[in-house]
């Protein structure tokens, strides 16, 4: 039924009429409700993730010993290449936007729903497809796809990789691509259409910020990345010769539009866990965010230059502009600073308590700075024609993934769990997950940054002994156990909760800033039945925290940090229930000297 | 409306600068023709919002001082559960596997396809169930 | 147009334009160098720079200061370069690395400093003072960092430069031509030919001390040609040609292999690269066309050779 949503302005004494809601597999199959199809993207996406994982652990295992056979020439070479497109295509991004997003970001501005519902739905329908037609590839007669996840023409031209399995590879692309294109869509519409009254745009999570601008980045490179994926799939079978010298193609063209693509992509999959971060560190801080508006400036700075350094995955190529994509790629790290300094503001003087998301929050900054750094040495040209295509690139990038995509996303999995399912994840389980996964991080990934720096070239299938590689490809191996080990404490995690649940108030956290823990948890239908009144970008910790000593900009005092229940507001007395309680609230009448995050 | 059209004209100028640096040092055409493209992403829902904002009173969460009361009434209305984005998405696949697979998939594809369109239309008709 | 010219000629546009704006060098782009850097003979013709005072103080201090104590910083890892554009490349590496150690102790202190120093007591339930921002503060450490890598910027567009010139009168020049699975070295108007594949891995024999120019082609898919011990690769595209100059330093035997995926024989796909005496090279030669293609080591037992490595090697290799 279509369901006509009235902000409602006081506790709703009963349930909506609409309720008779359908259950079990017609729930999954029929819901447009943002919070289900969430929870759906969150598992598939996982589900994704694990299988990598364990393509990761057999990797890893081929390469313990020099000239082992333990998988032939071709099941490698499958084998890294749905490692890489699962995690990056089917896990890092659809659990940073399908997931989180879709679940927190309705939440975190206060609208009922996203703006568009069921093509929310088929969003999901389409990445679920994509999921099971790139996987489908292994049960061809040829194989899964085996060109890497970039897919560089001419290699992925049907002369050299004929058969069903790169087919279905291209399409699965096509397929999520498009999901992520409606999702990209669905989350801009909300955030500039279904927002809170009071909720500006400088008054959002810098979570929301980081959504926001990641679909702004999405609608910039995955139009381009489908279009690539269409000119390839004519040149395998309608004839035309887009990426073939043979027939006047341009084999260059592949990678100028598909870096195009991945360049941004891979700022795709990290400014949502930028956002994470954000959350996380002031919760647990007990602190603001500090410097809001340079965190929303640089997100915004680095999604502009993340689009115009694409070509630094070409140094080696010999036909592109070094010095402009040099200079391009450095920028980035000037606003990329300027968030790590924001972050250590945030717990700068704070009172830190190291729950089991915050660990996992001051895991990634830890993990993602040694990945930044070799970041900015991969960036200068001469410096990558040295280890371009080496494990040194392979430890990089991972160490940028893995601290945004694991480390902060299983850190809002942990953070936002009980949000989602009214149910506590446990403590120690946590912590045992973080401490296994961060020793095995280290080993898995500093050995790789040797192995580049001596001379060995990536997604080699095997390699000869006597180069002094044998050590420390098996330390990484021991690594890469250890951190798929840390996993079975978070499956063991989930099962107690759910066999054995603690339910979690509406504010599990105690320190809950955004509008997400206003609500119940899990929320309702419709997500809120009641709202506080938004003064700025911490409506909740205003809220509940009045006793909090006054925010200080630039070194003053400015804020009375308590909103709405301030000694002279109306309805201190009325406690939390009345909160926006007709037009005497508090909010109405914000007290004297009130600012917020937004500029005037 | 003005600070998400500020965004995007961010986006105008910025990526407008970019495809112009990058034309005359580099000389290359696909990227030049897609920092301009990118440009143009900016321009069209920024220049909307733009005149949009200017010819509209701020809404309550453009507001600063807007209190939870001012934004009640009807938000929008949503759709209730529903099948049909199933049915779409299953068609869709069905009519992509068909390039691989040969036609024969295509048809049951499209027929899920053109049942979800008439699904969609007739249940937001009714005001929409199951 | 030769994508290559292209690309010289944007470098040194931007140069210029990096030199009008910062003033830091007044020099021909071309001809940029930072003086100690600069000890091999092919550049000696070259002019000293000039530079402008204000700028030439930034640029010692910040950067000027690693990169001629080059010599004496830890190699981390990395092989030294054992062509002359190898070596420069290794001492902005030796540059760069101390740089981001430097910050990332920094800001690993900061990180570590905040997180034990700032850790909540059990029983303490009071409120933190609340900082919202400080635009003064997050003003410099914006502009420190831009500082920081404009300096990187400007030494990794010399070193680049030095890596990526061609001189024009080689006495040598290989035509290098990468395909599925191995690799040819053609000694352009020498009359010799190396052709190598999975099983019998090519070697290049070069004299030492000469600048050596390098064509490189690929004859299907991209591959890379990647020497270790050289801190250099390319790739070797389908309708790209590249040109680059290598210049051994020392005499020895290099291991060299295919870096970008490029099939199945991918990590098959070895050769080598044998830095002789110059005194030596002409004899090489001549042995060598009586002998070609018998240059030629023994390859990986181990592997098997797909069916179409040989046939390709008589018939389709350009
Ligand atoms: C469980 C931890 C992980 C381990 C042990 C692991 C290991 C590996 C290995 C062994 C390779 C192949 C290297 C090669 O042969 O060149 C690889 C490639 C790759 N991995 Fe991972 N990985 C892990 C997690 C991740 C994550 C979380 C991501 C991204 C979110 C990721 C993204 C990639 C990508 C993009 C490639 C490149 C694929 C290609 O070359 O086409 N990995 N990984
Ligand atoms: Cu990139
Ligand atoms: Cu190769």
């Amino acid at each position: 039924m279509t369901i006509q949503q009235e902000r409602v302005e006081v506790l709703l004494p009963e349930e909506h009429p609409h309720h008779a809601e359908p259950t079990g597999l017609l729930k999954w199959m029929t819901s447009t409700d943002h919070k289900v199809i969430g929870k759906n993207y969150l598992y598939t996406s996982i589900a994704m993730f694990l299988l990598a994982g364990l393509m990761a652990l057999v990797m890893r295992s081929q390469l313990v010993e020099p000239d082992n056979t333990l998988v032939s020439f071709q099941q490698y070479n499958e084998l890294f290449t749905m490692h890489g497109s699962l995690m990056l295509y089917l896990f890092a991004g659809p659990f940073a936007f399908g997931g989180l997003a879709n679940f927190i970001i309705p939440l975190q501005v206060g609208a009922p729903d996203m703006a568009f519902p069921r093509l929310n739905a088929l969003s999901y329908w389409l990445y679920l497809s994509g999921c099971i037609i790139m996987l489908g590839g292994f049960f061809t007669t040829g194989g899964a796809a085996d060109f890497g996840w970039v897919s560089y023409a001419p290699l992925s031209e049907a002369t050299n990789s004929p058969g069903a399995g790169p087919d279905m590879w291209i399409l699965a692309i096509l397929l999520t691509g498009f999901s992520a294109i409606f999702t990209a869509v669905n989350l801009i519409t909300t955030i500039f259409y279904l927002r809170a009254p009071g909720m500006t745009m400088f008054r959002m999570p810098i979570f929301t910020w980081g959504m926001l601008v990641t679909g702004i980045l999405i609608l910039l490179a995955f139009p381009v990345l489908s279009a690539a994926m269409v000119m390839l799939f004519a040149d395998r079978h309608f004839g035309t010769h887009i990426f073939t010298v043979q027939g006047g193609g341009v084999p260059v063209l592949w990678q100028n539009l598909f870096w195009f693509f991945g360049h941004p992509e891979v700022y795709i999959l990290a400014l949502p866990y930028f956002g994470v971060v954000t959350e996380i560190l002031p919760v647990f801080s007990k602190k603001p965010v500090f410097g809001y508006k340079g965190m929303v400036f640089a997100t915004i700075a680095i999604a502009g230059l993340s689009t115009s350094v694409w070509a630094h995955h070409m140094f080696t190529t010999g036909v592109v502009l070094l010095p402009f994509f040099s200079l391009m790629s450095y920028l980035i790290a000037v606003p990329t600073g300027i968030k790590f300094f924001n972050w250590i503001g945030t717990m700068w003087r704070g009172h830190l308590s190291f729950k089991t998301p915050m660990l996992f929050a001051i895991g990634f900054l830890i993990v993602f700075l040694t990945g930044g750094l070799s970041g900015i040495l991969l960036a200068s040209p001469p410096i990558d024609f040295a280890v371009h295509d080496t494990y040194f690139v392979v430890a990089h990038f991972h160490q940028v993934l893995v601290g945004t995509a694991v480390f902060a996303g299983f850190g809002g999995f942990y953070y936002w769990y009980p949000k989602m399912t009214g149910r506590m994840m446990r403590e120690p389980l946590g912590k045992a997950h973080f401490w296994t996964l961060m020793v095995g991080f280290w080993l898995t990934y500093v050995p790789m940054y040797a192995l580049g720096l001596i001379g060995m070239p990536r997604r080699e299938a095997t390699y000869p002994a006597g180069l002094g590689w044998t050590l420390w490809n098996q330390i990484s191996t021991v690594g890469a156990f250890l951190m798929g080990a840390s996993f079975i404490f978070w499956l063991v995690n989930i099962w107690i909760s759910w066999r054995n649940p603690i339910p979690a108030g509406s504010d599990p956290w105690e320190y809950g800033q955004s509008l997400e823990w206003f609500t119940t948890s899990p929320p309702p239908h419709h997500n809120y039945n009641k709202l506080p009144p938004i003064r700025s970008e911490r409506p909740t910790w205003d809220y509940y925290h009045p006793e909090a000593p006054k925010v200080e900009r630039n070194g003053k005092q400015v804020i009375p940090a308590l909103v709405g229940a301030s000694s002279g507001s109306p309805d201190a007395s009325n406690g939390p229930g009345a909160a926006g309680n007709g037009r005497s609230g508090g909010g109405s009448n914000p007290p004297e000297g009130h600012e917020d995050g937004g500029p005037s | 409306m003005r600070h998400e059209a500020y965004l995007y004209l961010t986006m105008l100028a910025f990526f407008g600068l970019v495809a112009v640096i990058y034309w005359f040092t580099s000389i290359e055409d696909s990227g030049t023709i897609m920092l301009a493209a990118s440009a143009l992403l900016g321009f069209l829902p920024g220049s909307y919002f733009l005149w949009w904002s200017r010819r509209m009173r701020p809404r309550p969460e453009d507001r600063k001082d807007a209190s939870i009361p001012d934004g009640a009434g009807v938000i929008d209305s949503f759709p209730g559960s529903s099948i049909w984005p199933f049915v779409l998405g299953m068609g869709l696949a069905l009519v992509v596997l068909a390039l691989i697979f040969g036609i024969w998939t295509a048809v049951p594809g499209g027929a899920l396809i053109a049942s979800a369109i008439i699904g969609v239309t007739v249940e937001s008709r009714r005001g929409g169930t199951v | 147009m030769d994508p290559k010219g292209k690309v010289r000629l944007s470098s040194t546009l931007y140069l210029t334009f990096l030199a009008a704006r910062f003033s830091f060098v007044t020099a021909e782009p071309e001809d940029l160098t930072v003086p100690s850097e600069r000890g091999s003979a092919r550049n000696s013709a070259i002019s000293k720079p000039h530079r402008s005072r204000g700028a030439l103080a930034l640029a010692a201090l910040v950067g000027a200061g690693v990169l001629l104590a080059g010599c004496n910083l830890p190699a981390y890892g990395a092989h030294h370069g054992s062509t002359t554009q190898g070596h420069d490349t290794f001492k902005l590496w030796q540059g760069d690395v101390t740089a981001a150690i430097v910050v990332g102790l920094i800001v690993y202190g900061l990180i570590f400093w905040s997180v034990f120093r700032y850790r909540r007591k059990r029983s303490d339930n009071s409120m933190p003072r609340q900082f919202h921002d400080h635009p003064k503060l997050e003003i410099v450490y914006t502009i420190i960092p831009l500082i920081m890598v404009l300096v990187i910027f400007y030494f990794a567009v010399l070193t680049e430069n030095n890596v990526d010139a061609v001189s024009s009168h080689p006495d040598l020049t290989v035509k290098v031509t990468a395909f599925q699975w191995g690799w040819k070295f053609h000694y352009l108007g020498k009359g010799v030919e190396v052709i190598g594949n999975t099983q019998h891995y090519p070697q290049m024999v070069l004299p030492v001390d000469q600048p050596v120019k390098i064509i490189l082609v690929s004859a299907d898919v991209v591959h890379g040609f990647y020497v270790p011990k050289f801190d250099f690769s390319r790739y070797a595209q389908p309708g790209v040609v590249n040109l680059f100059d290598l210049n051994v330093r020392h005499v020895g035997v290099y291991r060299g292999q295919c870096s970008e995926f490029c099939g199945l024989y991918h990590s098959e796909m070895i050769f080598s690269v044998k830095a002789i005496p110059d005194s030596q090279f002409p004899a090489w030669l001549a042995q060598a066309r009586t002998t070609s293609p018998s240059h030629l080591l023994p390859g990986a037992p181990v592997t098997p050779v797909p069916p179409n490595v040989t046939p390709r090697l008589s018939t389709q290799v350009p």
